[in-house]
């Protein structure tokens, strides 16, 4: 095998007198994909930052060409070849493609900016990629795959010879990870080494050719991808059995209409959407992004206009406002915790109570009962943080998760939408909102659960509404539940999916 | 080589306050050891119950501010709210003196004017800003020059007076006091406790917090996000009415440059005390100390002849942007 292009010998890093890695050994070669994964909170982005020449190591080497280094900041990593994509966009909403993507190292004719070359570098690049934004685009308007292609081709552009990936996929579609993987294929073939870092397994079983799995800040494995499959490298990232990912269903009680919907339309998002939520039921969400699911039940919870007739346990009611739908008992959980969720410069305490601060306050608010709901909440729910004053924006996104879960359910909503549960979530702490869900409904209360996760919403779900350009194109359930049905009722594939998803008849 | 042995590049300091809590302290500390240092009636109480009373307009309005400015937003036209407000007050009251004569009523209808204008003020700031969506900044500005030009047009480009007999009853609503406090100390007392109160326990300053901090999320929350938001400068309004309230018996009168930069001097006192200008997190007591901060250097130059008086605002603008430098260390630290 080659020799490594850049490599950490026994390195180890402090915050305070928290040791958060110990003594982590990994090895990047030429031409090589090595993928590093772990639960969050694992150190991988640490490890990363490190390499980057984003944080310093406390103690330990870094060898790059074999030689020890040490990297002032960021910048010098990057004259060395190391270039580092953040799972957070590191763009400039406000200015264009071909402005982004050539800030701070602008092309110049004389004095002025060479704008058509600028734009003709840029469009190959992106070309390269599949990236159909145009280059005269504003960044802000872009949806989030073409901000990550962005910031991939602006990497590329940089004559990369390490490439350091956080969790590149965790906002692309199937289609456009396809694309991705593709493109390290190719500059695998150039040269170019690549660390990258994802949740999926999936993944990362078809195009890492090296693999890292760290836990609690060890390397627990080293070595080929190859010779470890999808199942054992979930159980040494959480260093216990998970192939019960997902709690057993119980059997279906008889139906108790709790939600009826009928005719919901979200102008311009979904259209004609009618089902029924039975009680202690976990109804899936499945569809292709863009299909119109988070915005149909944004609207039903009064987070977006919308027409319809909706029934809250036989009562027609009227939900224009969030709180209307709070007030009957309808509690929206959403896809984005770290922009619509949670406040991430607030504490746990204040971001629990937040949706239901009148249960804490009469003329005041009573911290005592707030930092005991918050004691009970991290207790139930299984939130780990080292300390209860953290603000919630230093918590890893499955305790953030947990903390979202705890904050909706302290409202006491009966019916509860959860959009997309475990997003950029690791397996072990997967599994546990798996069976928070679960437990929700074994309780009593009417669960629906979106997802873009096939696995997850069969897994889970009790039976499926698939969701297709903004109309429910069909349910499935028990042995119809299967992701070749699904995705048949998504894409709109005539034939054998049509006759396999009769609406129930209510 | 192995790497740098650094160490943690910011541990997180406990036990002791940051520098966004100490420094607002630590610089009226500061102002007063100077002014004790450079004149020894500069702790006298003729002296302290001046700056305090002198400061009492400007705070009254600045606890308002603090609640706007937590919340994400901003008010530009306090200032001339108030000279309008004054202008009103004074009109009315003369206008009803033939009816009710000097006495007690005639106070009470002038006060509930001044209170009913400033709610309607604030009202109108925020409806438009929360209802028509459109920016804090430009509806305050124009409504800043709206009132301005309002007060100058009722005084005819002079000056709005009280009559003078009313003017004389009235008097002592700024002047007198209980126990050698004076009534505008007082109710600036009592306007703070109950903002620090709401600020910090109740439900409506954790909203305002919330919704400065991140306004999607405070409406994924469930939160009636534009209703918090239109309080806050309906609050403010009335706030603006009671200042007046204290201000017109000082000078018994109103004209086109009554109460005039107090919007900049609100909010300069705001975010000197700590509170973020962007929003999302605010303190009362941080105001009270930043306006205290302002007062002070004022007085200090006129008690002393080390550096003109006519520097006060360049001074005072050091300090604004000094205060701004010292929130960002502050934050970058925590």
């Amino acid at each position: 095998m080659s020799e490594p292009i850049l490599s950490l010998h026994g390195v180890s890093r402090s915050f305070g007198a928290v040791e958060v890695l110990h003594g982590v050994d990994i090895a990047l070669r030429p031409g090589r994909v090595h993928a590093l994964i772990g639960e969050n909170g694992a150190g991988k982005s640490t490890t990363m930052k490190i390499m980057a020449g984003y944080q310093p190591a406390t103690s330990g080497t870094i060898r790059l060409d074999g030689q020890p280094v040490t990297f002032a900041d960021m910048a010098e990593a990057e004259a060395r070849g190391i270039v580092m994509i953040h799972q957070e966009f590191n763009l400039a909403e406000q200015l264009t493609v071909e402005q982004n993507f050539f800030l701070g190292r602008e092309l110049k004719k004389g004095w002025l900016l060479d704008k058509a070359g600028m734009r003709a570098v840029a469009r190959e690049y992106l070309d390269r990629l599949s990236c159909a934004a145009h280059v005269d685009r504003v960044v802000s308007g872009l949806p989030n795959s073409d901000k990550q292609m962005l910031e991939i081709a602006r990497a590329l552009s940089r004559d990369a010879r390490v490439l350091v990936m956080d969790e590149p996929t965790a906002v692309l579609t199937y289609a456009e990870t396809d694309i991705l993987l593709e493109q390290v294929r190719a500059l695998r073939a150039h040269g170019t080494a690549i660390l990258f870092t994802s949740h999926k397994l999936d993944e990362v079983k078809a195009i890492a050719d090296d693999l890292t799995i760290m836990r609690d800040g060890d390397v627990v494995y080293s070595g080929p991808a190859a010779d470890l499959d999808e199942h054992q490298m979930a159980e040494a990232m959480v260093g216990r059995d998970v192939s019960n990912l997902f709690p057993p269903k119980p059997a279906a009680p008889a139906p108790q209409p709790v939600l009826e919907v009928a005719g919901l339309a979200v102008p311009g998002y979904a259209d004609d959407i009618s089902f029924t939520l039975n009680r202690g039921e976990i109804l899936g969400i499945a569809g292709l992004i863009g299909s119109g699911r988070t915005e149909t039940f944004e609207g039903l919870c009064g987070l977006r206009p919308h027409r319809g007739t909706v029934r809250i346990h036989g009562r027609p009611v009227q939900i224009r406002h969030p709180w209307d739908a709070l007030a009957y008992g309808l509690g929206y959980l959403t896809e984005d915790r770290k922009t619509r969720g949670l406040l991430l410069n607030k504490t746990m305490r204040e971001n629990l109570t937040l949706q239901s601060l009148g249960a804490f306050s009469g003329w005041m608010i009573d911290q005592k009962a707030e930092e005991a709901a918050l004691t009970q909440a991290i207790g139930a729910f299984d939130i780990r943080a080292g300390d209860r004053a953290i603000k919630v924006g230093n918590l890893s996104g499955g305790n953030q998760q947990k903390l979202l879960l705890a904050k909706t359910m302290l409202a006491e909503p009966d019916i509860v939408v959860i959009d997309e549960p475990t997003r950029g979530i690791d397996i072990g702490t997967k599994q546990q909102i798996y069976d928070f869900i679960r437990a929700l409904a074994a309780q009593g209360r009417s669960i629906v659960v979106i997802s873009s996760e096939m696995q997850e919403v069969i897994g889970l779900a009790d039976r499926v509404l698939v969701m297709r350009l903004g109309r429910i194109a069909g349910e499935v359930s028990g042995d119809r539940m299967t992701e070749d049905d699904i995705v048949r009722l998504a894409m709109g594939v005539e034939g054998q999916g049509r006759e396999a998803a009769p609406m129930e008849a209510r | 080589m192995t790497a740098t042995q650094t160490p943690p590049a910011r541990a997180p300091r406990r036990g002791l306050p940051s520098m966004t809590v100490l420094g607002p302290i630590l610089a009226l500390l500061v102002l007063l050891a100077i002014g004790m240092f450079l004149n020894e009636n500069f702790l006298s109480h003729a002296n302290i119950t001046n700056v305090l009373a002198r400061s009492a307009f400007i705070g009254i309005i600045a606890v308002g501010m603090t609640f706007v400015i937590t919340a994400g937003g901003l008010d530009l036209s306090v200032g001339s709210m108030a000279a309008f407000i004054a202008g009103l007050m004074i009109l009315v009251m003369n206008a009803a003196l033939p009816a009710l004569g000097i006495g007690v009523p005639i106070i009470l209808l002038g006060m509930a004017t001044a209170v009913a204008a400033g709610l309607a003020a604030g009202f109108l700031n925020g409806i438009l800003i929360t209802s028509l969506g459109i920016e804090a900044f430009i509806v305050t500005l124009g409504s800043m020059g709206i009132y301005r030009s309002l007060v100058t047009w009722l005084a005819d480009g002079g000056t709005l007076s009280l009559d003078f007999g009313l003017r004389t009853f009235y008097r002592p609503v700024y002047y007198d006091g209980i126990l050698g406090i004076g009534w505008p100390i007082i109710v600036f007392a009592v306007v703070v406790i109950l903002g620090e109160i709401a600020m910090r326990s109740a439900v409506f300053g954790r909203h305002c917090a919330a919704i400065g901090s991140n306004d999607q999320v405070a409406r994924y929350s469930s939160i009636n996000v534009n209703r918090v938001r239109l309080m806050t400068y309906v609050f403010l309004g009335l706030l603006v009415g009671v200042a007046t309230i204290m201000y017109v018996p000082r000078l018994g009168s109103a004209s086109a440059s009554t109460g005039l930069l107090w919007e900049l001097e609100a909010i300069a006192a705001v975010i000197i005390g700590g509170t973020v200008l962007k929003g999302g997190f605010g303190r009362v007591w941080g105001t009270v100390i930043g306006v205290l901060i302002l007062s002070l250097i004022g007085n200090i130059l006129n008690l002393t002849d080390l550096v003109s008086p006519y520097l006060n605002g360049a001074i005072q603008g050091a300090i604004i942007i000094l205060a701004v430098i010292l929130q960002r260390e502050g934050r970058a630290g925590g």
